[in-house]
């Protein structure tokens, strides 16, 4: 299971980068998502992955024993997709307005600010 | 509970909230801002007074035991930080009464303002590292709004570049948190120290060290991750653009210092050995640079570039005279840096321009402003008596102590060359005749405009005359990086046990099995 888990995250951060380094604006915006899953996935496994396994203190006990799939990756996890919900959101807004000012949807065109005049 | 460590993080919010209560209401809003940013920097002086006299402190929000809980620590690094963002605040918050316009005021400069500087007080205190991820993201939601407001066409470009090279960084600094609790079951940043030092696999420390290098890499602008910084600091309204080049670079050299003395200190040859190359070539790279250009705000932009590579030389040699150097960098640059970025938006108020082929005669219109130039820059040049002088001086002994020659000699010529640029910059605007004798200027608010350019000034000849106390503080706060017993000991006396006992039986995941 964790095989299949890191091949997944690796292929997610290669497509992410590669969307990254593409010269479309909107592919660069894919490739945030892409990696931001990517890692959201890590800390994921970086948790453990295990089945049945509640974090759960049994009956009659006072702490936890054995094996059990521990919460917090997943609370991390929620907090980093509601953030990257919103910063996605506005990336995604920022570069529609870069569109509409620029009217070109290519990394090469966006270099007024790196020009000497 | 101690409630004082929160005080720097709750006031900038309650400001903001209450500042969008009053959206619309122009005139409430700039005096809840001015209002906001005393009470700030009144709390952050206290904070500061408290961590001076009475040690680290630290303090479990919701009182939850450290590993679980929220931890807020002060040592004094961090407090001087949060002071340093109480008075550039305050600073900024009133140059922006005159130099941000209407348009941009009423569509939510303020609140978002005061937010961001809640977000960089939280990074500097926040005492878990997950925390300290989502304080970065509080404060580059609201940078990106500061840096887009407006929708010029430059903005929007230099944002694109800033937001999608920062959301890089946040995305590889998400992945190495996640890593890190992989290999040490914990986040909190005392509970690390104690159990990065028990654990035996120091490859895997070591490749998470080179993570969060990159990450924090990215938003200190250092060499060779810094292309978002020039590219995007020139753009927005030069009272943006000065607390930008004043605290957010400098909240990841915070983080940079914060990590690799607390965590990542197992291989110190190998770490901040590499820190050191790119330190030199931080420093160069941003020299250089700042040479090429012919515009007011990007020579100074590259010039951030440059001054981080010292901070960085601090870090990387690793001393306790060279962190009291760092830090003593970080005081002075912080100061200097926003200074000059204000005194550019004041040239650009009166002459119209950044550019400086347009510019010049200003020496001979403005005296009092031309003499307000120098100041910082001098300092920033490193002339003594200024605080730039005590800064480079303290790092420049500390690199001969240890016997790093070749940094220090990097060092002391890219300090020629800074005055190189800062001569070109009073040759071309202040000293030269005026290409053309451009219309009266609009004059209103100028006073608004020059005093907190007049106040950072004598601060930072304040700090230049009367250097001593702020090396003795400088090397105190060093000497608790170098030692992080003293941190540890604070974050465990609120009740927290640290390292084994509060160890459960996790499930490791196979990848970081030995």
């Amino acid at each position: 299971m964790e095989l299949i888990w890191v091949v997944v995250i690796g292929v997610l951060y290669a497509a992410g980068l590669y969307m990254m380094m593409r010269r479309s604006i909107v592919k660069i915006i894919l490739g945030l998502v892409l990696l931001g899953h990517a890692a959201n996935l890590l800390i994921f496994a970086s948790g453990g992955l295990s089945r049945g396994a509640p974090p759960l203190i049994p009956p009659g006990q006072e702490a936890l024993t054995g094996q059990f799939s521990d919460p917090l990756p997943q609370a991390l996890i929620l907090t980093a997709i509601v953030i990257g919900f919103g910063v996605q959101a506005f990336a995604m807004v920022l570069f529609k307005r870069l569109y509409q000012r620029t009217g070109a949807d290519d990394v090469d065109f966006v270099r007024e600010t790196e020009e000497q005049p | 509970m101690n409630a004082l460590l929160l005080m720097p993080i709750v006031v900038p919010f309650a400001t903001a909230i209450v500042c969008l209560f009053g959206w619309g209401h122009l005139r409430l809003q700039r005096a809840l801002n001015v209002v906001g940013a005393a009470l700030l920097l009144i709390v952050s002086a206290w904070l500061f007074w408290e961590v001076e006299r009475r040690g680290i402190q630290a303090t479990q929000v919701g009182n939850w035991p450290a590993p679980w809980g929220i931890t807020f620590v002060a040592d004094l690094l961090s407090a001087i930080m949060v002071l340093i963002t109480g008075v550039l605040t305050l600073a900024v918050a009133v140059y922006s009464l005159a130099a941000i316009d209407r348009r941009r005021e009423s569509f939510g400069y303020y609140p978002v303002l005061h937010v961001m500087i809640m977000g960089i007080n939280g990074a500097f205190l926040t005492g878990d590292i997950f925390n300290l991820y989502v304080w970065f993201e509080i404060l580059l939601m609201s940078s990106f709004v500061l840096m887009a407001l407006g929708s010029e066409r430059a903005q929007l470009e230099g944002a694109m570049k800033y937001v999608t090279l920062n959301l890089l960084s946040s995305a590889l600094f998400l992945a190495a948190v996640g890593m890190l609790y992989a290999v040490a079951g914990t986040l909190n940043m005392a509970d690390l120290t104690v159990r990065l030092g028990q654990l035996p696999n120091t490859g895997l420390v070591l490749t998470l060290a080179t993570m969060f290098l990159v990450a924090f890499g990215i938003k200190a602008a250092m060499f060779p991750l810094f292309a978002w910084l020039p590219a995007s600091y020139h753009t927005p309204p030069a009272a943006v653009s000065a607390i930008f080049a004043g605290l957010l670079t400098k909240v990841g050299v915070y983080a940079l210092i914060r990590v690799f003395t607390l965590l990542f200190v197992q291989d110190v040859a190998y770490t901040h050995t590499i820190i050191m190359g790119l330190a030199g070539a931080t420093m160069v790279t941003g020299v250089l640079g700042a040479a090429a250009q012919n515009e007011f705000r990007r020579i100074l932009s590259f010039h951030i570039v440059s001054q981080i590579g010292y901070m960085l030389m601090g870090l990387a040699i690793f001393t306790p005279l060279a962190l009291a150097g760092a830090v003593f960098y970080i005081i002075h640059h912080i100061i200097v840096k926003t200074n000059l970025f204000l005194v550019s938006g004041l040239v650009r108020r009166l002459r119209g321009s950044y550019e400086l082929a347009e510019l010049g005669g200003v020496y001979r219109l403005y005296p009092l402003l031309a003499a307000l130039f120098l100041v910082p820059a001098f300092s920033l040049a490193g002339f003594p008596p200024l605080s730039g002088f005590w800064a480079k001086y303290t790092l420049v002994a500390a690199g001969l102590d240890a016997g790093q020659y070749i940094l220090v000699a990097v060092a002391l010529v890219v300090s020629l060359l800074t005055i190189y640029s800062m001569t070109k910059i009073w040759a071309e605007v202040f000293w030269k005749e005026a290409p053309v004798e451009p219309a009266a200027p609009d004059t209103g608010g100028i006073g608004l405009m020059l005093a907190p350019v007049i106040g950072l000034a004598l601060i930072t000849v304040a700090i230049g005359l009367g250097a001593q106390p702020f090396y003795e503080l400088a090397v105190r706060a060093a000497e608790q990086l170098v030692d992080p017993t003293e941190y540890v000991q604070a974050v465990q006396a609120t009740g927290a046990g640290l390292g084994e006992g509060f160890s459960l039986p996790r499930n490791p995941p196979l990848l970081f099995k030995e």
